[in-house]
This record gives structure tokens, sequence and C-alpha cells, in this order.
């Protein structure tokens, strides 16, 4: 099913443009003029991918965009172990996003930990009528009692709490004082609020920024000794224990991991992160408005880096390592060297299998774009992303880092358009969400899971490049693509002779 | 470095080494601040009190691990059932990437609807537009035959009227005035998901039976001999409407299955991706009326449905998710009376072999102690079941199980002498489950996959019956209704208790006296 290796640049590009036509014409003209501006056809050299993003999704047309609230305790604060995240409003957000993210994390769950517990108030009628502020008062008393062991709580607003007028922020101030300064973080991720997850990510950074940073004073002493080699983790979610395959390479090239951001991430980290002499984000889209108020407020640098496939891996590797002295420097490389022969034989033994295989990619956060190096790593070609909820800083990195010239790239896709897309390029495998994989997979098309790593993991790192390569073989070269058809179909009839 | 690319270590193995738990625990020690380990261990062993169970139990404003969720998920499941009907669910849009999410997850299967996606300006000004342009959207789209409407919590609180935003878009033209636009207002702030599937439900009837919105003559009811049934919300769908419409053709009944979405969530893997699959067809839907009675398999998700069909006189009747032996049998008779065709002997012999299988395998049984948590009729079903094989469904607790389900219950426990020590929760959850299986412990527990916390914090087996099912795969083909239903319902829990005794006699030099071969 790969590209016919005759086609040239141009004929892609023409034949890009040409489907971009082709599924706009589904639309009302409206829509389709609104959509138009989200499909292009990347070409080399422009600064972004020349489409318009972070806009409000279309009515009707199946997006597959989450909501602030999946922003913001699906992504941000869910994973902070030992705090507390109260689903604020009636019982579905809760139950929905309850443990399905995979945030792996150690701890004694329900006792001092608490990620894969739904806590919800529940609402009902009344509290719409009435306001939830007194069954939220009554919710965190019985958190107190009952969870005696947790070590703060948020409370992560849902639809209906700005449409009442509760006042989160008052009920969380009292409680906080009536606990002896408990950390208590109201946040209003209500979904309505944004155009999709992202603002999301924004609220909930500016809630650590407001209720976390606010309560530490910078002077006072951290519980460790700093040394110049402090950095903390931002933006891994650690889906099936990716920060912990970053950590583990950080911590060998003489790094000190002091924070994780949020995947196994605790309080006391979160706390502790104004101490670090260098912020390291992976996640660009959902911190890096913390880690630019870091920056300015407490002097700290941040940098991006990228542990998907070992290309990228060694570039941001001595690029983290630039902003230290020469033995970190030195274990960056001793790193590097350490884990070649690993590269080396994953390499050996996947990018036969894989080589010139083409992929499709739609995402969120910064997949879209970081995974790019990975399957190149193996021979393999990304023939067109987009992302769920990216702007336009995501679309620039895109361009100017990552995509090739013709690729098609949608922003905020339709099932329709990706659909369609899908069946004309005829890629060799497709890398999305849950609610792609089984649209592709009766199609014949190998799909993998790029936001739970398909209950894989970690992807991340030399460890989870070796996974991630394992798991694109196995889903390409799978046996079971060759029996999506039934022999006796399609097979030409033998030509009877007419009787005469 | 314990990776290597001949065997490739992921998760399940990789952290177990000694540099991840070495990293983990410097990671702990140095920068979580952690609690002291005494101290975990004394609330981890206050956790497991009667008192911890009483103050949990004195809960009135928090949740915990509800069983439950919210009404558009049941209406979005209740939807798809009809032929090419795309559900529309107007308000914020995350929630429908929630339900598809969650529904895709529990079948392995696409699942296909649509947001009206209000946000900010839609909560000031109320969401006309966006029901405007998404139906117009929708219909250019995805071609559906009708689009059936419900509602997030957003909607909701501000009001939208969707009777009247549906007619101004047909006026508007996003849809031809004769298409059909079926709606039922979900608030997810009342009752459950079971609420959903009977609101929708309720809505596509009354669409299509009293007027279409007044655009159409009411239809005037010609009574036929068929008989309508509805499944209700059940994780089990795609196995038992397919069991359901076999025991039909067995007995020579004409049928209407009302909302069957058995194959939409379940379609093949051929090439072809079918956006909509089966279903009732529009035409079955609105002749259902003329049908002699309506069956519903669950009565709580039908509380307003089975009365507006029962107002159009017809004769309804409501079971609570039968299985095993005695439920089948009434369902049967049940069937039997209405049309008056016989039961034939295929169904006796079927019968006769569940009996079989159950005189085999009662001694494994009998007298084990069982907690039960699910949807109300679900639980009841089961529960009912474990009485006819001798065991003891101790804990039954239903989140969204009401008052009249726990008088109901409790009449059922009153009418089996293995059912004297039994008790119903309404409205609990599954941290009030952890106190009861703590507290009162029991042999097995029955329940979706959440209930792996529960058996990981507990030690109690979990045999998994219920949805959401999201960790084994395929349940959901195979019926638990019916005398082969209730086989497989049998075959489950004989195999979680066999396993269980093997497991806890496999100590070679300890335990070989019990660990045997035949049983």
């Amino acid at each position: 099913m790969s590209l016919a290796p005759t086609q040239s640049i141009a004929e892609i590009k023409a034949r890009n443009k040409e489907l971009i036509q082709e599924v706009l014409k589904v639309y009302p003209e409206k829509s389709a003029k609104r959509r138009a501006k989200h499909l292009n056809v990347h070409e080399v050299g422009k600064s972004d991918c020349g489409v318009k993003s972070n806009l409000k999704s279309i009515p009707g047309v199946m997006t597959i965009r989450g909501c602030a609230y999946a922003g913001s305790k699906g992504v941000v604060w869910g994973p902070i172990k030992d705090m507390i995240h109260i689903s604020h409003g009636p019982v579905g957000c809760g139950q929905y996003s309850w443990g399905s993210r995979r945030n792996y994390y150690v701890g004694t769950t329900g006792i001092d930990s608490f990620v894969t517990l739904q806590f919800t108030s529940d609402f009902q009628e009344k509290d719409i009528v009435f306001g939830g502020d007194k069954k939220l008062v009554k919710v965190i008393d019985e958190i107190q009692e009952l969870f005696p062991l947790n070590n703060g709580i948020t409370i992560q607003s849902e639809c209906p709490i700005g449409l009442i007028g509760d006042d989160i922020e008052a009920v969380s101030r009292a409680k906080s004082k009536e606990y002896g300064g408990k950390t208590i973080v109201p946040v209003r991720c209500e979904g309505f609020r944004g155009v999709s997850q992202s603002l999301g990510h924004h609220i909930a950074n500016d809630a650590v920024r407001d209720w976390v940073f606010d309560k530490v004073t910078p002077e006072s002493k951290p519980t460790f000794e700093p040394t110049p080699y402090d950095v903390a983790i931002i933006g891994d979610y650690n889906i099936g224990g990716d920060a912990w395959s970053s950590r583990i390479l950080l911590e060998e090239m003489g790094l000190r991991v002091i924070a994780q951001w949020s995947g196994d991430g605790s309080l006391a980290e979160l706390e502790a992160t104004p101490k670090a002499k260098l912020n390291v984000l992976h996640c660009y889209r959902s911190m890096n408005y913390i880690s630019r108020h870091m920056e300015e407020k407490f002097g700290i640098p941040w940098c991006e880096y990228n542990f998907f496939g070992p290309s990228k891996i060694v570039e941001s590797l001595r690029k983290i390592a630039g902003y230290f002295d020469d033995k970190i420097k030195e274990g960056a490389e001793r790193v590097i060297a350490k884990y070649q022969p690993l590269v080396d034989a994953v390499i050996a033994k996947y990018r036969p299998r894989l080589e010139g295989k083409s992929v499709m990619l739609f995402v969120g956060g910064l997949r879209p774009r970081h995974v790019i190096g990975a399957y190149e790593d193996l021979g393999m070609e990304v023939v067109g992303t987009g992302y769920e909820f990216g702007h336009n800083d995501d679309y620039q990195r895109t361009a100017q880092h990552y995509v090739k010239d013709g690729t098609l790239i949608y922003d905020d896709v339709t099932g329709y358009e990706f659909e369609r897309f899908v069946e004309k390029v005829q890629p060799d495998l497709v890398g999305s969400g849950i609610k792609e994989k089984y649209v592709f997979q009766k199609m014949g098309v190998p799909f993998r899971q790029m936001h739970s790593w398909d209950y894989s993991g970690p992807y991340h790192g030399y460890d989870g490049f070796a996974i991630f390569a394992r798991d694109m073989d196995m889903a390409i070269n799978s046996p079971i693509w060759k029996k999506t058809k039934a022999p006796w179909k399609d097979v030409p009839k033998p030509k009877l002779l007419a009787a005469e | 470095m314990a990776q290597s690319a001949e065997h490739v270590l992921d998760h399940f193995e990789l952290f177990r080494g000694p540099e991840y738990q070495q990293m983990l625990a410097n990671k702990k020690k140095m920068f979580e601040n952690p609690r002291d380990a005494a101290e975990v261990e004394r609330i981890r062993e206050w956790a497991k009190t009667p008192e911890y169970r009483e103050k949990n139990f004195a809960r009135e404003a928090l949740t915990v691990n509800p069983a439950k969720a919210c009404q558009p998920l049941g209406a979005v499941f209740a939807s798809v059932g009809f032929e090419a009907t795309l559900p529309f669910v107007h308000g914020s849009q995350g929630c429908v990437a929630y339900y598809r999410s969650h529904l895709s997850r529990h079948f392995k299967e696409p699942s296909s609807c649509v947001s009206s996606s209000m946000t900010e300006d839609a909560a000031v000004f109320g969401g006309l537009n966006n029901m405007i342009d998404g139906l117009a959207n929708s219909y250019n789209m995805y071609k559906p035959k009708m689009i059936a409407v419900s509602t997030t919590c957003m909607a909701e609180v501000i009001g939208d009227d969707l009777n009247a935003f549906i007619k101004t878009s047909k006026e508007k033209g996003s849809v031809p005035a004769d298409f059909d636009v079926p709606f039922a207002h979900t608030p997810a702030f009342v009752g459950s998901h079971v609420t959903g599937y009977d609101n929708a439900l309720k809505g596509i009837l009354e669409h299509f039976w009293d007027g279409k919105a007044g655009t159409a003559a009411k239809l005037e009811r010609a009574p036929n001999k068929k008989i309508n049934l509805i499944g209700g919300f059940d994780g089990y769908t795609v196995g038992n409407i397919r069991e359901i419409k076999r025991i039909f053709e067995l007995m020579g009944i004409q049928y209407t299955i009302l909302a069957d979405n058995s194959d939409v969530f379940d379609t093949p893997t051929d090439g072809e991706f079918r956006m909509y699959d089966g279903g009732t067809t529009l035409k079955d839907a609105a002749n259902a009326v003329h049908a002699k009675a309506t069956i519903s398999m669950q009565q709580w998700c039908t509380e307003k449905t089975l009365p507006f069909i029962a107002a159009h006189g017809q004769e309804v009747v409501a079971f609570n998710y039968p299985v095993g032996v005695s439920a089948t049998d009434e369902f049967l008779m049940a069937l039997s009376r209405i049309s008056g065709k016989d039961i034939p002997e295929g169904l006796a012999r079927e019968r006769g072999r569940l009996v079989d299988a159950m005189a085999d395998s009662s001694a494994h049984i009998h007298g084990k102690k069982f907690a039960i948590y699910g949807d109300p009729d679900l639980c009841y079903g089961l529960a009912a079941f474990l009485l006819e094989l001798g065991a003891e469904p101790i804990h039954v607790l239903s989140t969204n199980g009401n008052k009249a389900w726990e008088k109901k219950m409790q009449a059922l426990f009153g009418s089996s002498p293995f059912g004297q020590n039994c008790h119903a929760y309404p409205a609990r959850d599954l941290w009030h489950m952890r106190s009861l299986l703590f507290t009162e412990p029991v042999d097995f527990l029955i329940g979706n996959t959440y209930g792996k916390y529960l058996e990981r914090d507990t030690g109690t087996p979990l045999i998994r019956i219920g949805f959401p099912i999201f960790d084994r795969h395929h349940h959901h083909r195979s019926p638990v209704w019916g005398y082969q239903g209730g086989m497989n319902v049998l075959v489950k829990i004989l195999d979680k208790i066999f396993d269980e005794i093997d497991k806890k006699t496999n100590i070679a030099g300890k335990t070989d006296y019990s660990f045997d071969i035949i049983r």
C-alpha cells in the first residue's frame, strides 16, 4: 500500500490538494469555507504549515477534540498522585475519564495515592438549582475524614459550575484555612471554555501558579540539599511509564530530577520545582505556560526536548547538556555511547521490516511532530499529520523541524475528512486515538493508538524506542491484515459462454 | 540495561528491574515527601474496620468510584440502534468525545456521534446557531436517515429548548422539513445512563407515533400480532439481542427489536468501515405502535417508555434482566402467552441442558457468597440466578438503584432460603462496596472492570459481568440471556471458582492434597 516510489513530490502535492478540494465539497458552503483554512499541503521552507488552528470546532462534524475539563483533570492535574481531584458537577465527566489515561504511578491507592479513584460531587438537580458550594464544603470535609493522608485537593469544574455562579474559590480559601493551610486548588476548567482541551491545560497551569507556587516562598529551604544539576521534567504524563524511561537517562548523564510534571508527580515535587536549575519540557503544548512563568518569576530557563527515537534523543541529550558544565556534557556522550548498541540492534531488527512504510498521524499535544523522527529512524515516512488542539506555534515547530515537503496537514480533522484522506492516501499505518482505531482497522488499515500507546509503552527514551519499534512492526506486519478479504470475493468469475 | 532488541521488555517487565526500582525508590525518598510508612499502614488497616465503614456509610455529599454514568451516554446507546441514525448531542463537545471513547473501549468498535460544540458564547446566547449549523453539517457529511438529538448538562443548565431549536433549524433549511429529528432532554444531573436510554427511546417513539412534533398526523393504532422488544442499556447487547432474535424465530413470532444496536456494535473487518449497520428500521419503529405488546428486558431502563407505550393501547411487560432458568422460563412463557405460540421442544431441550449443567456443577457453587454491583436490572437478574444455584448474593449494590429497586431486591431475597442474609444497597458506590467486602467478606465479586481495584484491595476474586468491561475482550459478543446465555454465565462463574481453588492449592510440597485433576 506504500506510495509508489515513482510518485514525485509534485505529483503528491497535486494529489493532496485535489483531495482537500474533494473533502470540502461535502460541507455546506459556510462550513467548507471554515474548514478550508485548516487543511493544507506543506510547502518546504515555509515557517508554518499554512493552516489556522486553535479555533472553534464546527458543530455537527464529529471533531475528535475534547474539552477544558479533559485538559485539566484528564491531563495536567489528574496524575498528581498524592492529591485528590474532585470532578465537581454531574457524574459523567469523572466516570468517562476514570483510569483511562494510563498515568502510571506507584503508591498505596486509596490511602496515600489517588490517581485511579473517581471522586465526584455527583450533582443532582437540587445542586443545580440551589448551587453546589454547600455540597462542595461537605465533600471536602468527607474527603478529610475518610482519606486523611491526602496531601491536597483540587476542584475540577465541570460545565454547570461556571453557569450557576458557584464560588469555588471562596470555598477553597475557607476550607484551606480551616484545615491549617492545606493546599486546595479551585480550577475553572468548565468544558465549555475555549475550543478544546488546550485552554484546560492553560487554566490548570495558571492554577498551579496561583494556588501552589504563590503559597510557597521562593526563599524557603527545600526539603533536600540543592545541587547545580537539579532539573524538572515538565510535560510528561508517564503514559505507560514514559517519564520513568526519560528520567533514567537524565539521571545517567549526571542530572538530578527533582520533579515530574505531572506523571507520577506529587505536590512536594510541584512545590520544589522553583528550585530547579533547568526545566526540561517535553509536551510544549500543555505546559509551556508554567515554564514561561517560572522563567519570568524565578529565572529558570526551559528547554524543549524530544525523547522519541534515537536521532531526536541524541539531539536532545546534547541540547540539555549544553545548559551545564563539561561533567554533564561528558555524561550525555556516555549515555549516547552506552545505548548505541541497543539502538543499532533495534534498527537492524526492525528497519528491514518497516523500511519505506508510510504513516498518517492525528494526535494531540506534541506527538503530531515529536514522533516523526522515531518513524524516520525506522525508515518510515510520515505523509500526513495534524493536531487535535495545536496552536500556530505547534505548526511552526512542525514546519521548521519535522515535516517533509508535500505532507498533508489537517488541523482539528473531522471524522469524515480523516476517513477520506486515509482511503485515498492509503498509508501503511495510522496513528491516532481510540475513537479512530476501529474505524481504520475495519478498513483494513493497521493502526496504533498514539495517546495510550495502545496499552503498551513506554515509548520515550532508549528503552521506549525498542518498544515503539516492536509495536509498529507488530501492527503493520500482523498476518491478520491479509485476511480481511474473503477469498471467494473479488475473484474474477469464469466466463460462461452464452448459449446461443 | 535490561532492554534488548531480541527480547523487548515493555512496561510489564521493564520497570521491575533493579535500575528502575532503585530510581523509583530514590524519587520517593528524596522528592515526594512521602508519608511515614507506618502511618500509611495504620490508615490502610483502619480503612478495613467497621468503624471506617460507619463513617464511610455516613457520607452525604462525596461519591467515590460510582458505578453509573450520565444520561446522554444511554441516549447515544439507544439512538445508534435505529437504522442509519446519527446521535447528535447538543452541548459541549468534550462530552461526545467521552461517550465515543467509552463505548469504543467496551465494544472494541467505532462509535459515531456528533456534538453541537457549544462554547462560551453559546453559554451566553444559547445554542440555537450551533443547532442550525450542526444539523446542516451532520446531514450533509454523514448522510443519516435520522438524527437523534439529546443534551449535555450545559445545554440543560442554560435551558435550550430542543423542540423549538429543531423547528427553527428546519425552517432555516438545515435538514429537510420531513427529515426525522427526534429529541430528548437528557440532563446529566438527573438519573443515570439508564434514564438517558429511557428518555431517548421514548423521544424516538413519540416522534414517530405522535405526529413528529406536530408536523404529521398521529399514527392510528391498528393492532397486529407483532411483539416489540426493548433490550435496555446492556453491555451484552450484541450477544443478547441476537439470542433474543433466535428465540423469536424458533417460536415463529413476528417481532420488532426497538433500538437494535447489535450490528452497529459488531461490524466485520473486511475493508469497509460501516458507520451505520443494522438497527431498527424507521418504518418498523413507526409501525411498532401497532404491535400486540412490548416487552422490556429491563424495567429500570424503560420507566417512562413503557407507560408511554401502554398509553397507546398495548400490553407492556417488564423483566429485570432475565438470567438463568426461572427468569428465562417466565420470559418464554410470557412470549407464548402473548403470541399464542407454543414454546418449541428445541427450547425445552436447551432448558434441560442448562439445568443439567447446573446440576453437574452445583456442588461447587452451592453456599458460596457473592457481592454484585451494577445497573439495577442487571443486579436483579444476576442475584436471581445465584439464588437458583444455591449461592448467596450477600451484597447487591447499585449506584443508580433507587428505593423501589431496593424493595424489589429485598422481596427477591425474601423469596429464597438462600437470600436470608442478603442485602440491597441503592445509591451507594464502590467505596461503600470496599467497606462491605472488608467487614463482611464474600467469596466472589461480580461487576465491571472497575471491580479490579476492589479485587486488588480486598482480595475478593472478580467475575467480570457488567458495563464497562475494558480489560477483557469479546465477552459482549456472547449472550447472557436465554438458556444459552445462562450457560455462559454459569461457565464464567465456574471458571473463576476453579481457578481460585487451583491458585490456593498450587504450592508444591504443601497443598498437594487438594490440587485435584478431577473436579
